[in-house]
């Protein structure tokens, strides 16, 4: 084989090597940290099944806040998108902008009694800005009541 | 009156930008020695009016000017004088001033240190550079115009900077950062100037390297910082979280380590030549889409700026005529320009280039998952999001980098062209040997227990420790004395050397913080103690503080080691006047050995309050790490024949055979 030759082989052979471990961590990867979003709207239409890692994201509703008299650093809200509620309980230090009436984000699963353990809430620099994912699931929310409302009403006679 | 000065600079500086990237440009066509020559002074001018526009900026923050609409939104009266200065980087279009300003800096550096090389790739290199600088002043003063007014209904008061900003890494983090960010755009604009002439050569190479050192050297000290910074500031005690807004900027970092490697390649064997013309545009590329990535909104992060998506537009337009502009012409060009020399498949080269292709590799897979939500968005729908959490990238990114660790080993000691085995193996027997029993020794000694991932990395820290080590030795082996060896090494060469230690640094501090660290959360009254490993925290209860324009909750938590009374920690929950924002203060006692970091969380009741102690062993390496690789960095740029020699290289269009770097390293040694 002359050298050119030998030398260009020697360099697609590195980079499949390369993409071949590429592809073996990739597919690992996306096992593990892949967390689908979901609304309380979704997770009450049960399309949550199992206890995989997930994202919930939506607003605190108002006094749904509970910290005082559980065990521990313990605290429960309740989570919605104004349309379903998901019950959150969540051990450990809250962010500082985690306030109720306000979006939140949390990563964690949904246990066997339809309650959202939290592993991690997700904080926000900006008390004004709101994830692209909450501000979409609150769009969907508010279709969807008014798609109720208006079907409800054309019900009625 | 000030203000509308700065606005003034502005302008003329887009007019001097504009008449930069088409009169020396054309000048090279026409060669017009007149118009190439104009590239010099304009660079200077450019950056004299970045300047002033910059002073009036900072002016109008000193002095309260609440017309200025920026000044308003990002300062307050009760601010302080250093954060009222630093508050002109504070959001999106001061900071975008100083982007600006630095890209302008780069251009008149190039310019004021360019003057061994030849006129017409000066001229092309500034012209590319004052291209980019003209695209983002346009962007500056049409979308984002920092000096614009409200002179109706001047407010009385400013509505303060957003007090996660008020801290002194965070005021140094955004210049770093940019410095290396921007500082890509000279070995963007070395490459384009390449393509445009077809001379890539070693001469090339070396031009570009120390301005790659520099930049890389910037953007280490600046995601350090911006690292350290979420570390203290966050409040949580994490240093590293796979948001979007550190993706963006570790991704350049990546190339640009790459890229470094791969310029030793084409400087001093004339090969990888198209290779390192790809890393420098994307390097660039990617601190591009970095800053649209951080200004436009359009993906998820807890750090973005607030969102426009009109913004993002113009900027999304910005990036892809850029990028595709230099796509394109690397297309047409790259072809032109062949590598000459040849190479044995167990030889430096090679090494280098698995280096690359990790580095690549890694970078790539960042990319994916940083965009994966979208893509996902785009073809699933709005109703079907993922979000791609840390396990995604550590399964990822740590094999890499333990097989970067390994690789970065053996090419210490491997030669250009070729190495053969039995050298590699000669020498890294003892080395191999040694990190392989002290790997699985040191762990099972000090911690009696077997954990394989620990081992490893030990194992890998020592590999490459030891290396370093072997190498210089061997290197000064065959000297008068000792002495005279270890100054016969070029800084180039210390600079590696130190750079790959930083790494090892790295490596132990991360291992060992991440597998180490004692967490804990715990609700405490007042009289409630808490120990952790030597240390005893006892919570002695909140009070209320005043600061310059704050009210803080200062808690008094007694720390004691092992019985003894050590020292008293505040942290604190400030809330901010003038925004109402509350800010979680750590008080963090940092040791060569380990932190202890405690942060004040949320009141539960009966003057309970929420507690977050950590124990963190061999946090501070970290950042020791990665100064020590920034450090290796400048160091490098600092050699000599980066000074004394490029009159010699400039007239060698061909690339040298492969004695010859080796003979004028020689030459620089003995002089």
């Amino acid at each position: 084989m002359n050298p050119i030759r030998k030398q260009k082989l020697l360099i697609v052979g590195v980079i499949l090597g390369g993409a071949a471990v590429a592809t073996a961590l990739l597919l690992l990867a996306f096992n593990k940290g892949l967390n689908a979003f979901f609304t309380p709207t979704e997770i009450a239409e049960g399309k949550v099944t199992g206890t995989q890692n997930i994202r919930i994201g939506g607003m605190v509703k108002k006094g749904s806040l509970l910290k005082e008299g559980l065990q521990g650093t313990r605290i429960e809200f309740i989570a919605t998108d104004f349309n379903e509620d998901v019950p959150v309980v969540y051990t450990g230090v809250l962010p500082d902008l985690f306030r109720e009436g306000q979006g939140v984000m949390a990563d964690g699963h949904m246990d066997a009694k339809g309650v959202f353990q939290a592993d991690s809430i997700l904080a926000k620099h900006d008390e004004n800005y709101m994830s692209s994912e909450v501000k979409a699931a609150m769009e969907a929310a508010k279709n969807k009541q008014a798609a109720k409302t208006v079907a409800n009403g054309g019900a009625q006679p | 009156m000030i203000p509308e000065l700065g606005n003034f600079a502005l302008m003329l500086a887009l007019c001097l930008a504009l008449l930069q990237a088409v009169l020396p440009m054309a000048g090279t066509y026409t060669n017009s020695q007149l118009w190439m020559g104009l590239g010099r002074p304009l660079s200077a001018g450019i950056w004299v009016f970045m300047v002033l526009a910059f002073a009036c900026l900072a002016r109008s923050f000193l002095h309260d000017d609440f017309s200025v609409a920026y000044v308003a939104r990002n300062s307050n009266t009760e601010l302080p004088v250093y954060y009222k200065f630093a508050a002109v980087w504070g959001a999106h279009e001061g900071s975008l001033l100083l982007w600006v300003l630095i890209l302008a800096s780069w251009g008149y550096a190039v310019s004021l240190l360019s003057s061994k090389l030849p006129l017409d790739i000066v001229a092309r290199v500034l012209s590319v550079m004052a291209m980019i600088t003209a695209g983002f002043l346009a962007f500056m003063i049409f979308t984002s115009n920092p000096f614009d007014r409200m002179l109706l209904n001047t407010p009385t008061e400013g509505t303060d900077l957003n007090p996660l900003l008020q801290d002194f890494g965070l005021t140094v983090h955004p210049p770093f950062l940019y410095m290396g960010y921007v500082g890509f755009s000279v070995a963007f604009a070395f490459a384009i100037a390449a393509l445009l002439t077809g001379r890539l050569d070693a001469a090339w190479a070396r031009w570009t390297r120390p301005w790659t050192n520099a930049a890389w050297a910037f953007l280490t000290v600046g995601i350090t910082l911006g690292s350290w910074w979420s570390y203290y500031e966050l409040g949580w005690g994490g240093w590293w979280f796979w948001d979007p807004v550190e993706n963006v900027s570790f991704m350049p970092w990546l190339v640009g380590t790459a890229l470094i490697h791969s310029l030793a390649v084409t400087e001093k064997r004339g090969v990888f030549k198209s290779w390192t013309v790809l890393l420098a545009i994307s390097a660039f590329s990617l601190s591009m889409l970095g800053a649209f990535i951080v200004r436009s909104g359009v993906i998820t992060s807890v750090h973005a700026f607030a969102t426009d998506p009109e913004r993002g537009m113009v900027l999304l337009a910005l990036l892809l005529v850029i990028i595709g502009a230099s796509l394109c012409l690397y297309a047409i060009r790259a072809p032109v320009v062949k590598g000459s020399a040849s190479y044995a498949a167990n030889s430096r080269e090679v090494f280098l280039l698995i280096n690359n292709i990790l580095l690549v590799v890694a970078t790539a897979m960042i990319l994916l998952g940083t965009l994966f939500p979208l893509i996902h968005e785009a073809i699933y729908g709005e109703a079907n999001r993922m979000s791609v959490g840390p396990p995604y990238y550590n399964t990822i990114f740590i094999p890499l980098m333990a097989l970067l660790a390994f690789f970065l080993g053996v090419a210490t000691f491997s030669r250009w062209k070729k190495t053969s085995l039995e050298h590699l193996k000669q020498n890294l027997k003892l080395v191999l040997l040694a990190s392989v029993v002290l790997g699985i020794g040191l762990p099972l000694l000090v911690t009696s227990s077997i954990n394989p991932a620990i081992m490893l990395a030990v194992g890998l820290v020592l590999w490459i420790v030891f290396g370093v080590l072997k190498d210089i030795r061997d290197k000064t082996a065959n000297k008068d004395s000792r002495l005279a060896g270890l100054l016969g090494l070029g800084r180039s060469y210390y600079g590696m050397q130190l750079a790959h230690f930083g790494v090892a640094v790295l490596i132990t501090g991360v291992c060992l913080t991440s597998h180490y660290s004692i967490e804990q959360d715990v609700r405490m009254k007042p009289g409630d103690s808490v120990s952790i490993g030597d240390y005893s925290f006892e919570f002695g209860g909140v009070v209320e503080r005043k600061g310059p324009n704050y009210d803080a909750q200062s808690a008094t938590i007694n720390v004691s080691k092992n019985g003894k009374a050590y020292r008293v920690m505040n942290p604190e929950k400030r809330k901010y006047h003038a925004r109402g924002d509350v800010q979680t203060e750590a008080a963090i006692d940092t040791g060569f050995f380990r932190d202890l970091f405690t942060a004040l969380g949320d009141p539960r009741g009966d003057d309970a309050w929420v507690v977050r102690l950590h124990v963190k062993p061999f946090v501070f390496w970290i950042w020791l790490g990665a100064f020590l690789m920034a450090a290796g960095g400048v160091l490098a740029l600092l050699d000599r024949r980066y000074r004394y020699r490029p009159v010699l290289l400039a007239q060698t269009t061909e690339a040298p055979s492969a004695t010859a770097p080796d003979a004028v390293m020689a030459k620089v040694v003995n002089s």
